[in-house]
C-alpha cells in the first residue's frame, strides 16, 4: 500500500488523472468532494487530499509516502525528500517582475515583495545584490503599485496577471512544474512498489527535452 | 522489543547498545566538560547543520554547548602505532531544528574506533551498527555506499572542483537529468556520463545491486572500492549481520572528511535515517593524527516517532486517606503495599479524575475499635 498526498485544487486532479491512466484509479476520487481520504478497491494505494504548500510536510515526515508538489514549493522550503519524476504539468516560470518603468537604482538595497522569501534570498545572494524582503501570502502584484517594494519574485504562468497590473517580467529565476516526491523511509522499504509506480507514471507523462527522472 | 512501563524506548535501546558495545571492547567516553566555540568552527563542514549555541566562558573565552562529540573524541585520540581506541558514549548534543528556530538537546547514541584499523574493525563496527538498529526492529535497512568508488568515477571526468562538486550534488540527490546536462555542457565522454547515471539509479539488496556496480567499475580507484564493499559484505556476513544490507550512493557529507565506506540505518516507522556512520579517516589527519576512523552516531529522539502504546493504567493502585487517618499510618499502608509488588500513590480528599488506577483502596478508621481499617 503506498499513500499519496494530492495538492488540493486543478494541479492535484491533473496529477490524479495521470496516475489514473497509470493504472493507479480509484473510484470516486473526483466526485466527492468533501472526503480527504480514498483508497483504491485493490488496497494498492491510498490518496490524501492536502493544502498544497503542504504536501511536502506530509511526505518529508512520512504522513505520505509519495506527494506532488510543485518546483516552487521544493525550493522554497527544501524538503528532506527524493524528487522521483517531473511530471511535466502545472508548468509556469519563476521570475522577477516590476512596474514598466522602474529602474533599479543600485545604490540603495532593493525591496522584494514575495511569497517565497528564501528562494528570493538565494537568488539575489547569488548576484551579490543587496535585498530587502517582504513577505507576503498573497496578491503580490499590489505591492510594487503601492510603493511598498520596487519588485515582486513570484510565479508567472500566463503572464496575463502581471499585464493587466502594468507590470512585466525582468528577469527569470526558474522553470517550475509539479514533481513526484518520495519520503526518504518509504523509498527504502517500499522501493519496489514505488519504483514500479514511478516507472508506469514515467510512462504516461509527456515526454520532456532531457526526459528521465528530474531533481534540481 | 518489548515495550517497559518505565523506561521510553530511547533508555530501551540505549542500555541494549551499550551492551552489546561493552562485549566488543568499547569503553564508555564520557564528555563532562564543555568544548571551546573554535574547535566547532574550525570544523564546520564535519557538522551536520551550523547553529550553535555559545556562551562565554572562564576569562572570556567563547564556549560551546556540543552540537557534536566525534570532534572532542578525534581531538584526544592517543592514536599510537599499534593501538586502537575503541569507545562509545551516550551524551546530548545541542542542535538547531530544521527551521532554524528552535534548539533541542538530542540524546545522541555513538561509537568510534580510532587508531590503527583495517578492514576488519570497519566490518565489525558496521556489525554493530546493524545489531544498534536490529536492537529496535526486526525491519531495519543498512544503506551501504563508498565514497571512493564515487570519487574514482568523478575523477575520470577530469572536471574542475566547482563543476565536480556539481557533479556530486547530482550523484547524491539522485539526479539523471542533472548528470546529463552537465556531461553534455562539458563535454565528459558519453561512457562515462552513462556510469554516472547507473550510479544513481542502484538501489537494492546487496546481492542484486552488487553486479549493477560491478558493470559501471572502470578504473583503478572503483575497483579497490568495490573490492573493500565485497570484502565488507562478506566480514558482515559472517557476523550475521548480511541480511539486511542496501547499496546506495545517494549520500551528502563533506567529501574531505568522508574518504572511504559510508553507511546510514533506516527503521520502518522512522521517517528518516536514524543512523549514519562512515570511515573517516580526512578529519584524524586534519588534526594531525595518523591512522583511521570508523564510527556512527545513532539520533535517539527520533525513535519518538514510533508512538509508544499506552498503558491501561498509569498506577496500580491509589490509595486515599480518610479523616482522621494520620500520616505515619498512611506511610505504613503504602510500604506494605509496595512490598506486595504493586505501584501506589497515596491520596487525602480529592481523587485526581484523571489518574487511571487499576484499583482504589480506603484508608479510614473503624467508630468502634479505634483501629485502622482497610477497606475498598
Amino acid at each position: 500500500m503506498i499513500s499519496i498526498a494530492l495538492p488540493k485544487g486543478r494541479l492535484g486532479e491533473t496529477a490524479y488523472r495521470l496516475l489514473e491512466s497509470a493504472g493507479y484509479g480509484c473510484p470516486e476520487l473526483l466526485s466527492d468532494t468533501r472526503k480527504l481520504v480514498f483508497e483504491d478497491e485493490g488496497g494498492r494505494v491510498r490518496y490524501y487530499w492536502v493544502k498544497p504548500a503542504d504536501v511536502a510536510i506530509y511526505t518529508e515526515r512520512g504522513a505520505a509516502d509519495l506527494g506532488i508538489a510543485g518546483l516552487d514549493i521544493l525550493l522554497e522550503h527544501s524538503p528532506d525528500i527524493y524528487r522521483l519524476l517531473d511530471l511535466g504539468i502545472g508548468v509556469c516560470r519563476m521570475a522577477v517582475a516590476a512596474r514598466r518603468d522602474f529602474t533599479d537604482d543600485s545604490a540603495r538595497a532593493l525591496r522584494v515583495a514575495t511569497k517565497f522569501p528564501n528562494i528570493a534570498r538565494k537568488y539575489y545572494i547569488g548576484r551579490g545584490r543587496e535585498i530587502d524582503i517582504i513577505k507576503l501570502n498573497g496578491s503580490i502584484e499590489l505591492a510594487p503599485l503601492l510603493g511598498l517594494s520596487d519588485v515582486i519574485v513570484d510565479i508567472v504562468e500566463t503572464g496575463v496577471t502581471l499585464k493587466q497590473n502594468d507590470l512585466e517580467v525582468r528577469e527569470e529565476i526558474a522553470g517550475i512544474s509539479a514533481m513526484l516526491v518520495a519520503n526518504k523511509a518509504s523509498f527504502r522499504f517500499k522501493n519496489s512498489e514505488i519504483g514500479e509506480l514511478t516507472r508506469r507514471l514515467a510512462g504516461v507523462v509527456a515526454p520532456k527535452e532531457g526526459g528521465g527522472t528530474v531533481n534540481d | 522489543m518489548q515495550q517497559s512501563r518505565y523506561f521510553s524506548r530511547a533508555e530501551e535501546v540505549s542500555a541494549a547498545c551499550r551492551e552489546i558495545y561493552s562485549r566488543y571492547g568499547y569503553r564508555r567516553y564520557r564528555m563532562n566538560r564543555f568544548e571551546e566555540y573554535d574547535l566547532y568552527a574550525a570544523n564546520r563542514n564535519f557538522l551536520v547543520g551550523d547553529s550553535i549555541i555559545t556562551f562565554t566562558g572562564q576569562g572570556g573565552r567563547l564556549m560551546a554547548l556540543k552540537p557534536d562529540v566525534t570532534l572532542s573524541i578525534v581531538k584526544r585520540a592517543d592514536c599510537r602505532p599499534g593501538g586502537q581506541e575503541k569507545v562509545f558514549y551516550i551524551e546530548n548534543v545541542y542542535r538547531a531544528d530544521k527551521s532554524g528556530e528552535d534548539f533541542r538537546e538530542i540524546m545522541q547514541l555513538g561509537l568510534e574506533c580510532l587508531g590503527d584499523i583495517g578492514l576488519y574493525q570497519t566490518a565489525e563496527v558496521i556489525a554493530l551498527a546493524a545489531g544498534s538498529l536490529a536492537a529496535i526492529s526486526d525491519d531495519y535497512i543498512l544503506d551501504l555506499s563508498h565514497r571512493g568508488f564515487i570519487a574514482g568515477l568523478l575523477e575520470e571526468s577530469g572536471l574542475e572542483a566547482e563543476a565536480a562538486d556539481d557533479l556530486l550534488a547530482y550523484v547524491g540527490g539522485r539526479n539523471p537529468a542533472g548528470i546529463a546536462e552537465l556531461c553534455r555542457r562539458a563535454g565528459v565522454n558519453a561512457g562515462l556520463c552513462r556510469r554516472l547515471i547507473g550510479l544513481t539509479s542502484i538501489y537494492g539488496p546487496y546481492p542484486e545491486a552488487i553486479g549493477r556496480l560491478e558493470a559501471i567499475s572502470s578504473n583503478d580507484r572503483t575497483e579497490s572500492a568495490l573490492e573493500e564493499i565485497r570484502r565488507i559484505y562478506s566480514l558482515l556476513e559472517a557476523f550475521g549481520r548480511g541480511g539486511r544490507i542496501n547499496l546506495d550512493f545517494s549520500h551528502t557529507g563533506d567529501m574531505k572528511y568522508y574518504n572511504g565506506v559510508t553507511f546510514s540505518g533506516y527503521v520502518k516507522g522512522i521517517p528518516s535515517a536514524l543512523l549514519s556512520g562512515g570511515r573517516y579517516d580526512g578529519l584524524l589527519h586534519s588534526f594531525g593524527k595518523s591512522g583511521g576512523a570508523v564510527g556512527f552516531a545513532i539520533y535517539l529522539d527520533l525513535l519518538d516517532a514510533i508512538p509508544e502504546l499506552p498503558g491501561e493504567y498509569d498506577i496500580d493502585l491509589l490509595l486515599v486517606a480518610g479523616e482522621g487517618v494520620d500520616d505515619r499510618s498512611l506511610a505504613a499502608a503504602v510500604k506494605a503495599q509496595i512490598a506486595l509488588g504493586r505501584s501506589v500513590t497515596a491520596a487525602r480528599g480529592e481523587i485526581d479524575p484523571a489518574l487511571r488506577c487499576r484499583e482504589i483502596m480506603r484508608l479510614g478508621i473503624l467508630e468502634n475499635t479505634g483501629k485502622k481499617e482497610v477497606s475498598i
